[in-house]
């Protein structure tokens, strides 16, 4: 795969030896890589098609160490590109030539849980389920789960806003985290939020929320911690065409029922999943429907009744509703290793991201099908049906020429359809450099300039992350400059009074 | 009084901000104006009447969305939701009461503008965790956009959190998206009589750490309680939790709750109608409205760590002579001081910065407002930061400059 990266900066690679012995002085001990060798594990993230070798790695241990890295980075004019597990399914840590990669991987430890306000303190490089682990003795946890949960770190979920698939009902991260520590690009740090609710004045906390990494590094995260609900039942459920599927989930919450969880999977996808863990579920269906309900037992019981007399209604042929803990996590062991499983019927799939008017699903299906004649690649599809949140899988195998192309052209056809129909390019897996050159099919070029003003903000230099999300770069000063008519313009003609 | 300009839509809109920088007018933008009195006291040459920007433009219920232009009133919003079992689940405030404007007054822009909420905040979020998508004109005189319509979206930067709450210091408002939500179907409020604010800051948090599942808890003091319909009669210290759900789930949990507070104190209950009117009232701080017997003390409104918050409280009453009403479970706190020159700023910020969080002076005469820090007053490092988002996108401080800060 190619995409354009910034000009590698031939001044800064000139200055390489000194740059790193800079950061030594910084960083000591093991903490600055500099050997090929060794900085080979940081060539790429999640999105492993794109690689590239960073100039040096760094791996501060303090947020004092962030500081000082950013600020020398800041003075020298060095680019630095933040990771943390590098888990990014977008490209959003991929290294460049001529910069810095901060590794966040040393700050893992948990550093507060305060069951009483109901939040923990943890570094950014504990993982997602490492919070969830520490408070779960006292039956607590933390709601966002993205499905690579185990390795993703929250300073990763900080910046790409990540979800899961328990957001229609508990929220993303950006609903779930109150404040952060954040180093700019400047060096200097500040503290948003804490144990209470909303900003005290501009929401930065929001903006940084979903930022891939563009306008600060974050040393520090406050967690909102919930509590386990106390019991949580699953309906399987299938249908004879995609389109009940979708008017299914529509009657469930056009009945009042926000689920906590709802997951829809196609054909290809189903049959890929069973055969790989053998879950049990139908295989002459087109759409298979998983709804999960969670709180007291009294509220699903009652509930999940309600979801399969509207399944029924909606013409479900099949429709069960899970009796035991082992059964439930059954339903969900399919949807949960749909990826893997697909990984098993093609040795290459592209995993998309986008999220579409849910009433737009059976016209997105189609037209995905008519894709995949024209692009001759298969499609299988799994869906976050609650919010929207589409992933469509395309089969390919990179080492029969001109397929990998094939399937990106495919990959950026959807989008744009995603787009075309009220939806977005991405719902969670973020911008990056995957969808980057995409952002034109979604924004306005003055909706991009608005974006990189507040960038500026930040970064004015544009030092931090560049070559991701904004396809076009523009400098600071030039984004900066008003257009304005001298008093020239007309008194505009609209009521005065 | 500053001449108002009316645009009709959207692009009168960015031409109106157009001119006004050319002619180098800064201006103040209203939506419907129910929310004019809060923010320092600053002037502005002219005033940007959105009011005619009204109507909701889609609706979708199945898709829990709905679109609607900024000025569009958000009483026309929350009927129609509710003809379709809908609601805004973070359950904005009205500010009327408490600043002596007529209740039912905000627009949509306005709530979002100014990040408002209630006390389902604690369960469901506030304004920003419900706004999707949003067009706007900055003080640049250009119209921009962000987010979408649907819930899951992380393409470019989340520009409706920043504007959630940036009280029109960033753009004005001309279109906006909202998460709509599907009401409870039934709802019973369990009231506990007598505590003081500690014992009361104790159960709460007991009570948001359990399988209740409260989506709201408050605590007034025998005076406050006596000023609203619902607990008049009580003559103690009310303390109230609220169930909402399908009715086996709130029978369940109200005895869940119930195993909880008894050992604290007399518990009872309010049946739906009743409940409904107690939340509306404690969601507006009603027992500190304009035209009530504190009618006259100066309103600040603190956001805390909600387990510390009875320890804020004391303070506030020991040294500011404050009454004190608390919401979210502790964490929010509406403190009525008896009127004094400078609102007694310097107390309370001193006794929210020793425990965490942030004030901002709501409700106090003009002069008072010009004289000192209405929002929180920022560390100069944020404060700079602040400063260059805000240039960012008004970089003449065209539009409703120094309403949040001097200068800002």
């Amino acid at each position: 795969m190619t995409v354009a990266m910034p000009k590698l900066d031939d001044a800064v690679l000139a200055r390489r030896a000194d740059i790193v012995a800079g950061l030594k002085r910084i960083v000591p001990g093991e903490g600055v890589i500099a050997s090929e060798e060794a900085m080979r594990p940081y060539e790429s993230d999640g999105l492993t098609a794109y690689r590239a070798l960073p100039m040096v790695v760094v791996l501060p241990e303090t947020t004092e160490q962030v500081s000082a890295v950013l600020a020398y980075c800041h003075r020298e004019g060095v680019k630095v590109v933040p990771r943390g597990a590098g888990t990014s399914l977008s490209g959003g840590a991929l290294p460049l030539g001529d910069g810095v990669l901060l590794g966040m991987a040393k700050f893992k430890r948990i550093r507060t849980i305060d069951f009483e306000n109901r939040v923990a303190v943890v570094e950014p490089g504990v993982t997602n389920l490492a919070v969830s682990q520490a408070v779960d003795h006292a039956g607590f946890y933390y709601a966002p789960d993205p499905s690579s949960q185990i390795a993703c770190t929250i300073g990763g979920n900080v910046a790409e806003n990540s979800g899961g698939v328990h957001c229609l009902k508990y929220g993303v991260t950006t609903n779930n985290v109150l404040g952060c520590e954040l180093v700019l690009m400047s060096g200097e740090v500040v503290r948003l939020g804490g144990s209470h609710l909303d900003a005290a004045g501009y929401d930065l906390l929001g903006v940084i929320t979903g930022s891939e990494g563009l306008l600060g590094v974050v040393t520090e995260v406050t967690v909102r911690l919930l509590r386990k609900p106390e019991c949580a039942r699953a309906a399987l459920i299938g249908f004879a065409a995609s389109e009940d599927g979708g008017e299914c989930v529509a009657r469930i919450i056009g009945a009042g029922i926000i689920p906590g969880g709802m997951e829809m999977m196609d054909r290809p996808a189903i049959k890929a999943a069973e055969e790989f863990v053998h879950a049990g579920y139908p295989l002459d269906v087109e759409a298979l429907l998983i709804v999960e309900l969670d709180g007291p037992r009294a509220e699903v019981d009652h509930l999940l009744e309600r979801v399969q007399e509207i399944a029924t209604t909606c013409g479900a042929v099949t429709c069960r509703a899970s009796n035991s803990e082992e059964e439930r996590l059954l339903f969900w062991a399919g949807r949960k290793a749909a990826f893997p499983a697909v990984g098993r019927i093609s040795p290459d799939y592209y995993c998309m991201d986008g999220t579409i008017p849910r009433a737009q699903l059976p016209l997105v299906l189609r037209r995905m099908q008519e894709m995949s004649a024209k692009y001759d690649l298969r499609v299988a599809n799994v869906f976050h049906a609650g919010d929207g949140n589409l992933h469509p899988l395309i089969l390919y195998d990179a080492n029969k020429p001109g397929e990998l192309e094939r399937a990106e052209e495919f990959g950026a056809d959807i989008l744009k359809l995603c787009v075309e129909v009220g939806g977005v390019l991405t719902g969670e897996h973020g911008v990056g450099v995957e969808k980057r050159d995409l952002m034109p099919a979604m924004f306005s070029e003055a909706d991009l300039k608005q974006q990189q003003r507040l960038k500026c903000a930040f970064d004015e230099n544009g030092l931090l992350n560049p070559g991701k999300v904004f396809p076009t770069l523009h400098r600071c000063a030039e984004l900066g400059r008003m257009h304005v008519h001298g008093g020239q313009l007309a008194f505009p003609d609209l009521p005065r009074f | 009084m500053a001449e108002n300009l009316g645009p009709r839509d959207a692009a009168e809109v960015e031409q109106a901000i157009q001119w006004a920088i050319a002619d180098g007018k800064t201006l103040e933008i209203v939506g419907r104006g129910s929310k004019r009195r809060i923010g320092r006291a600053a002037q502005w040459d002219m005033t940007l009447d959105l009011s005619r920007l009204s109507g909701v433009a889609l609706y979708e219920p199945a898709e829990l969305v709905l679109s609607a232009k900024a000025g569009t009133p958000l009483a026309e919003i929350e009927t129609l939701l509710a003809a379709n079992g809908q609601e805004l689940a973070f359950e904005p405030m009205d500010y009327g009461p408490l600043l002596g404007g007529t209740a039912g007054g905000a627009s949509i822009g306005g709530v979002l503008s100014s990040n408002l909420s209630g006390p389902r905040r604690i369960k469901a979020g506030a304004a920003r965790d419900h706004f999707l998508g949003v067009t706007a004109v900055s003080g640049r005189g250009e119209t921009f956009k962000s987010g979408g319509r649907v819930v899951k979206n992380v393409t470019g930067y989340d520009l409706c959190k920043l504007l959630a709450g940036s009280w029109g210091t960033l753009a004005a408002l001309t279109d906006v998206t909202v998460k709509t939500l599907p009401r409870a179907e039934t709802e019973q409020t369990v009231l506990v009589f007598g505590l003081d604010d500690a014992a009361a800051g104790k159960l709460m948090t007991a009570v948001m750490g359990s399988f209740a599942d409260a989506s709201a808890a408050a605590h007034l003091s025998a005076a406050l309680a006596e000023r609203l319909a619902e607990t008049a009669a009580v003559g103690k210290a009310v303390t109230g939790f609220r169930l909402e759900g399908v009715a086996p789930s709130v029978a369940h949990r109200r005895a869940v709750l119930e195993d909880l507070a008894k050992p604290y104190g007399t518990v009872a209950a309010l049946e739906q109608a009743h409940s409904r009117a107690f939340w509306r009232a404690i969601r507006d701080a009603t027992p500190f409205a304009a035209g009530g017997p504190s009618g006259a003390r100066d309103i600040w409104r603190i956001s805390t760590a909600p387990a510390r918050g009875s320890e804020a409280g004391r303070a506030l009453i020991e040294r500011a002579g404050a009454e004190v009403l608390y919401d979210w479970a502790g964490g929010l706190i509406w403190a009525a001081l008896p009127p004094t020159d400078d609102a007694k700023a310097g107390p309370v910020r001193a006794i929210v910065g020793g425990i965490g969080g942030h004030a901002t002076l709501i409700r106090a005469p003009a002069a008072v407002r010009a004289a000192v820090d209405v929002f929180q007053p920022e560390p100069p490092v944020l404060a700079a930061l602040t400063r260059r988002v805000r240039e960012s996108f008004d970089p003449r401080g065209m539009l409703n400059s120094g309403r949040m800060w001097a200068g800002i």
